[in-house]
């Protein structure tokens, strides 16, 4: 197949900080390397982008070198933690952004999904602003005409169609908004996981979309953290770290390499406790370290439906509490719902006093989750008003699950296995 | 390996485009874009207000009355023997419609900051679609002062409308459109990375018009001070605008030609700007 998109030594450079006063003495520098043909010297020394180490440097490779290539028809992935760059090249591939260096070639119409419902205005009816979105995205009038009763349709708003937006449910909101993308009719589709928010309904809505695109021989870049939904979709997948591409292949080879780098984070009582995206709680109790073991004690978070599966969850107590439960979830990778919980495991809290630590072991003798991505959750609190002491959300490595070398089922959808007898009775 | 011919990309994303290449043909394409950001510019604005339209001409109704009163009646500044209500009137709509343009543009990168950062398409389009808008209600405000000077035609016979010259309006109007455009898209330029200039903006354009015969003729200058007003390249709309409607002032050719060059060289400055900050203004805006 050929090949609609070739990306060819992209770099990007960002500046940190505040932009100020400083910035102009840095500006007029930069202009002076410029007239005198030197490099500019602040990307000389531009470093490595890694979040977590500090560095005096305000200038940093948000992405630095890259190269791929995009055939028609696939469904590529774009994965990596946080900062690794994906966003980045997102925007430069959806143009809202130009690279520093490199460029990228792209064959057919190219249209990209950063969010649903761009410019959209809310004292203007629904149908306006079907046209206004439209056009924003690159529709012309007469396509959006063509398409409009369709779109309609899609969003089930019928009966609003000439109301201002204002007076949406938020629910009729996004739908309107994500019909308006859907009929959008590129070669090249770029989608940010963002878009998956909203209910289950809706998420399955717009992977499903996703899948559609693909079949009809369109292209798409889906960038994501959510390994099930890449797992699921797409064929090939390219993991960012650092800005640079750590690995490019097929989708499970990737995930596995990510999954990997991943077990190299720290969880201690020391990490970021405010951060509201992904660790939470007040405190009192927190998780040190949380190791999961295959049966013969090897440290690993691959196993295959019904292994034996434990939980070492190292805990320390910061300041004594009355009661103290210990909860473990599984989370679905393409919706990221819970689908599977302990109850809350009691601790045994008599005697404890601050800055003792202990570890709780939970264990499945044969898990019963079907092969995939599973994101885990780790939760410690108590009943008294709900309290949540330590909350570890999607930041260690999921718990992946493969399809067992012996297991001749292939049909692996749905997350979990049942007995049931089978009768069949001729009438 | 396959070869490929470079005329095989559609589209090829590069860190800086040729300064001179405005891609007038993409300008096209998106042309749909243009009429409905224009469209809904224009019902928006008034949309659950009493008055509706009735805003397009209350604020220069206003604005006459209010010099009449007290640059006419107070301070008794001369119009060279022009009826004051429909000298006050010509200028105040006509400078509006300037003031309007460059207020409007000014702010395009960061009033658009949240759509520009999502999705492409041709930025200029957002600040000639608000330059367009602005003429309708330029339109508006040019049917009321119609009707005003047809009132004063019948009534007092002291206005003298140059028919003949009636083809030299919309060049007035698109010299002032493109002039103001020019202005409004270089600052919102420089002010994406520093915000300074957008505090002077407000500031700076209500004294520019202290140095445009608007609400004085220029007859009224003093030698000495003459070439303020006759560099200003706003100067000759704006009594040519007058002298259309009104018969006051003169035409100055000479001065209307160098205000077309002074405003194509502006524009084109400001587009090559434009193109400019529009690649990257995401990262520091």
């Amino acid at each position: 197949m050929s090949i609609v998109l070739r990306a060819e030594d992209i770099s990007k450079v960002f500046r940190l900080g505040d932009v100020g006063a400083k910035t102009i003495t840095e500006d007029i520098r930069a202009a002076w390397h410029k007239i005198t043909k030197r490099q500019n010297p602040y990307i000389i020394n531009a470093s490595a982008n890694d979040r977590e180490v500090e560095s005096n440097n305000d200038f940093v490779w948000a992405l630095k070198e890259i190269n791929f290539e995009v055939k028609q028809g696939e469904i590529l992935g774009l994965v990596g933690k946080n900062g690794a760059g994906k966003s980045t090249l997102l925007k430069i591939l959806s143009r809202t952004t130009a690279p520093t260096s490199g460029n990228i070639k792209i064959k057919g119409k190219i249209a990209s999904l950063l969010e649903v419902g761009t410019g959209f205005h809310p004292d203007l009816s629904g149908r306006d602003n079907i046209y206004l979105n439209g056009a924003i995205l690159g529709m012309k009038k007469s396509e959006i005409k063509s398409k409009f009763d369709a779109i309609v349709e899609f969003a089930g708003v019928q009966r609003y169609i000439d109301t201002p937006v204002k007076r949406y449910s938020s629910g009729m909101y996004v739908r309107l908004a994500f019909a308006v993308a859907a009929h959008l009719e590129p070669d090249i589709l770029i989608i940010d996981e963002v878009l998956a928010v909203g209910d289950q309904e809706f998420q399955n809505k717009c992977l499903g979309k996703m899948k559609d695109v693909s079949e009809q021989g369109r292209t798409v870049i889906f960038v994501s953290h959510n390994m099930g939904a890449v797992n699921d979709l797409c064929s090939r997948a390219i993991l960012l770290n650092q800005g640079i591409i750590k690995l490019d292949g097929p989708t499970d080879k990737v995930i596995k390499t990510y999954v990997q780098q991943n077990m190299q984070v720290n969880i201690n009582e020391n990490y970021n406790i405010d951060d509201a995206t992904t660790r939470r709680g007040t405190g009192e109790v927190r998780f040190v370290a949380i190791d999961t073991f295959d049966v013969s004690k090897n440290n690993t978070n691959e196993f295959f439906q019904y292994d034996n599966v434990s939980f070492k969850l190292k805990i320390k107590i910061i300041h004594p509490v009355k009661e103290l439960l210990a909860s473990i979830a599984f989370r679905s990778g393409k919706t990221r719902d819970i689908v599977t919980s302990t109850s809350k495991i009691k601790v045994n809290t008599e005697g404890i006093s601050s800055g003792d630590v202990f570890t709780i072991d939970i264990i499945f003798p044969k898990i019963n989750l079907r092969p995939g991505v599973y994101e885990t959750y780790y939760w410690l609190g108590s009943s008294y008003a709900d309290t949540a002491f330590d909350v570890v959300d999607n930041l260690m490595p999921p718990i992946v699950i493969g399809l067992h070398p012996d297991t001749k089922d292939i049909f692996t959808s749905g997350y979990f296995d049942d007995n049931f007898t089978f009768q069949q009775n001729k009438i | 390996m396959r070869v490929e011919k470079s005329e095989d990309w559609t589209l090829v994303i590069k860190p800086k485009s040729n300064l001179l290449d405005f891609q007038l043909k993409q300008l096209w394409e998106y042309r749909d874009l243009l009429f409905l950001l224009v469209r809904r510019d224009i019902v928006t604005v008034y949309k659950q207000t009493l008055l509706g339209f009735f805003w397009f001409i209350l604020p220069p109704i206003l604005n006459t009355l209010t010099y009449f009163i007290i640059f006419g009646l107070i301070a008794k500044v001369s119009t060279d023997g022009t009826n004051p209500i429909l000298f006050y009137l010509t200028g105040v709509i006509s400078w509006g419609y300037f003031a309007d343009c460059i207020n409007r543009t000014s702010t395009t990168f960061r009033t658009n900051a949240s759509i520009f950062g999502k999705v492409y398409f041709p930025r200029i389009i957002v600040p000639i679609s608000s330059v367009a808008s602005a003429l309708v209600k330029f339109a508006i405000q040019i049917g009321l002062l119609i009707a005003v000077v047809c009132y004063f035609y019948f009534t007092e016979n002291n206005v003298f409308p140059q028919f003949k010259y009636i083809w030299l309006l919309p060049i007035i109007i698109i010299l002032m459109a493109f002039y103001g455009l020019a202005i409004g898209i270089i600052i919102s330029s420089l002010t994406t990375k520093y915000r300074d200039l957008s505090n002077l903006v407000p500031f700076a354009v209500s004294l520019l018009m202290y140095a445009t015969p608007v609400i004085y003729p220029s007859s009224i200058i003093p030698e000495k001070f003459k070439w303020i007003i006759q560099i200003n390249p706003l100067t000759p709309l704006i009594e040519s605008f007058r002298f259309i409607f009104l018969g006051s002032d003169q035409i100055s050719w000479w001065q209307l030609i160098y205000c077309f060059v002074f405003t194509i060289v502006l524009f084109v400055i400001g587009l090559v700007l434009f193109n400019k900050t529009e690649k990257t203004f995401m990262d520091t805006v």
